[in-house]
């Protein structure tokens, strides 16, 4: 038997007794620290994220994130293949949102290369953009409404998310995986039907914001697990460089679409809910209204749609239209040597944030010419935000950190990368 | 202040330390000496108002010398200089690859210095707790490094358990036999790795 081992007192007395002793001892708590190890597979880490915790008692007082368990060199894995060769990888970052993962991926290298996709390919990513969010978005409110004890909204969340999973199958072929985007613009336009079908999605889903609105904003169970749970303060979100909900949940007022606009979204008509305190009621409040103005968009979207091309002109840059490669000799030719070769990209650096359900997602590719990157740096806004734990965690129950995951709402797909 | 500006207003406080700037489809880096980092990303945060740590990442330019390079996006949030960028990059050499930590300016630094070390093995002098992040401890590579195969490198699995077992279709009829282990050494990867294309060494003619 260990020499530490403190026999468990077995009644109120001989409780009392040794609280009495490790008092006068100055020790201040009875007995030892716990160790605990809380992960990589536990349901409230979504994912495999590994937390070490030290607790006293129930307390959280040393707080230890092991990352990196679904690495899979991303990065690595960018520098030897083509810049449209990397697109299915990226679905596999934010696995929440393929779609808005695809765009910022797609954008950053245009950025590289220059190119602005036209106006009517620019509104179908705004539309794939605002899907993606309100999808990501209903799974993380419905992932926390679970883990703090109100199961029926994750099931709930789960018949939206469906019908948008039938939307996205619609428009890409896939549900899940949905590698949409090519470098300069689209795999294909938006089918017939498409935007009637959104529409009538949008229409009815402002009902179920209302509906999500009633089940949590004001459940007494769910406010207590939240409010005043996991304050992050305003220096703090800066200094860890928080992106997405979690910062303006604490009030700041950044969000990439608005502070430096791409695609359309400096035309469209919406607002950035910031939070006042920064708990994890604040960081769910922010994603709530954020689904009302992502359905704003969508409706803006939706009825301003140009006629038009979706992709980039270029001849040499894009993969020309399947009907001509299979008729005419140019097409051809620039289809061979686009496949075999690649874009060929200046020589430069770029950096790409785009803002994406989670945060800013970014990309920092720096090119030597040629067909592939030199160096592909995914700045993931899961893998920033989680860092802030070991600040955050300390002083807070072990039941408040179940809340504090969950309102920090990450993906580990994407962090670990 | 634009991002020219603010470079000039670094190239004064640090004379001789700060290179020129260079603009690249609208973002402005520059290049500073790396005894610096760490002074200048304090008068960045402190006096310039770039409070706002974007990312850290780091290019291995094998070949160059110096060798690595580590690149730091700064952008303001708030403040004097609201959404201004500014990438900040610098050299270091390959025999002593390390760079003062910026973790006592930016606490978000903490993590993107440990992926850095993890991956490229560049070392932050005064960093608090300087370990590896992705891969796990003990793993004995660097993977980013461009002399790193793409394939891999064979390496001890931590522990004991999930991998040290033969898995049960070994052997099997699907099962291709083990190829023999690359080592450092050999054939650079984009010779070795079917995937790779000649378009990525502009300096070998295709």
């Amino acid at each position: 038997m260990p020499e530490t081992f403190v026999e468990f007192p077995d009644s109120m007395e001989s409780a009392a007794l040794h609280a009495a002793e490790a008092d006068s001892a100055g020790k201040g708590h009875l007995g030892q620290n716990l160790i605990l190890n809380m992960g990589p597979s536990h349901p409230s880490t979504h994912g495999v994220l590994r937390i070490m915790l030290e607790l006293d008692g129930e307390i959280v007082i040393r707080a230890l994130p092991d990352v990196g368990y679904l690495h899979r060199g991303d990065e690595k894995i960018a520098e030897n293949m083509t810049y449209n060769q990397f697109v299915p990888y990226t679905d596999r970052l934010d696995y929440l949102a393929p779609l808005a993962n695809n765009v910022a991926y797609a954008l950053a290298v245009e950025k590289l290369m220059g190119w602005t996709v036209p106006p009517r390919g620019q509104v179908i990513r705004v539309i794939c953009c605002e899907l993606a969010r309100i999808s990501a978005h209903l799974l993380g409110m419905g992932a926390l409404a679970m883990d703090t004890g109100a199961m029926t909204v994750f099931l709930y969340i789960f018949t939206e998310r469906e019908k948008i999973y039938n939307l996205i199958e619609l428009l890409t072929g896939a549900r899940f995986t949905t590698s949409y985007t090519r470098i300069g613009g689209q795999i294909r336009d938006l089918p017939p039907g498409f935007v009637e079908q959104a529409k009538e999605f949008v229409e009815q889903f402002k009902g179920k914001i209302d509906e999500l609105d009633t089940l949590l904003t004001r459940n007494k169970i769910f406010v207590d697990r939240n409010k005043g749970i996991g304050i992050i303060s305003r220096e703090d979100a800066i200094d860890f460089g928080l992106t997405g909900p979690d910062l303006r949940g604490s009030g700041v007022d950044y969000d990439v679409r608005k502070a430096r606009p791409y695609l359309t979204y400096s035309e469209y008509d919406f607002d950035i809910p910031l939070g006042s305190v920064g708990d994890c009621y604040d960081r769910y409040l922010c994603r709530l209204e954020e689904l009302r103005q992502s359905v704003r968009i969508l409706e803006q979207a939706l009825n301003r749609l140009p006629d038009g091309p979706i992709n980039v002109g270029d001849g040499k840059g894009f993969l020309p239209h399947k009907d001509k490669v299979l008729t005419k000799m140019e097409e051809l030719i620039h289809q061979f040597i686009l496949v075999t070769e690649g874009i060929q990209a200046p020589v430069g650096e770029v950096y790409f944030g785009a803002e994406n359900p989670k945060g800013e997602l970014g990309f920092y590719i720096q090119s030597k010419g040629g067909g592939v990157p030199y160096r592909l740096k995914i700045r993931a806004p899961s893998f920033v935000n989680l860092s802030i734990l070991t600040k955050l965690l300390p002083g807070h129950m072990m039941s408040d950190v179940v809340a504090i995951l969950g309102s920090l709402d990450f993906v580990m797909g994407e962090c670990d990368r | 202040m634009a991002a020219p500006d603010l470079i000039a207003s670094l190239q004064r406080q640090f004379p001789g330390k700060v290179g020129q700037g260079r603009e690249f489809r609208d973002e402005w880096s520059v290049e500073v000496d790396r005894e610096i980092i760490r002074a200048a990303a304090a008068y960045l945060k402190e006096d310039l108002g770039l409070n706002f740590l974007l990312d850290i990442s780091s290019v291995d330019h094998m070949g160059d010398e110096p060798r690595y390079e580590v690149v730091y996006e700064f952008a303001g949030l708030g403040g004097p200089n609201d959404q201004q960028h500014l990438r900040v990059k610098t050299r270091v050499s390959e025999d002593d690859a390390s760079v003062d930590s910026i973790v006592s300016v930016f606490q978000g630094a903490d993590w993107h210095e440990r992926e850095v070390f993890d991956m490229m093995g560049i070392t932050f002098n005064g960093h608090p707790d300087l370990r590896r992040i992705l891969m796990w401890e003990g793993y004995p590579y660097h993977p980013l490094k461009k002399d790193f195969p793409l394939e891999g490198l064979p390496s001890d699995m931590p522990g004991e358990g999930g991998f040290s077992r033969v898995s049960p279709m070994e052997g099997g009829p699907f099962v291709a036999p083990p190829a023999p282990p690359p080592k450092i050494g050999d054939a650079p990867t984009t010779v070795r790795e079917p995937r790779a294309h000649p378009a990525a060494h502009p300096e070998k003619p295709v």
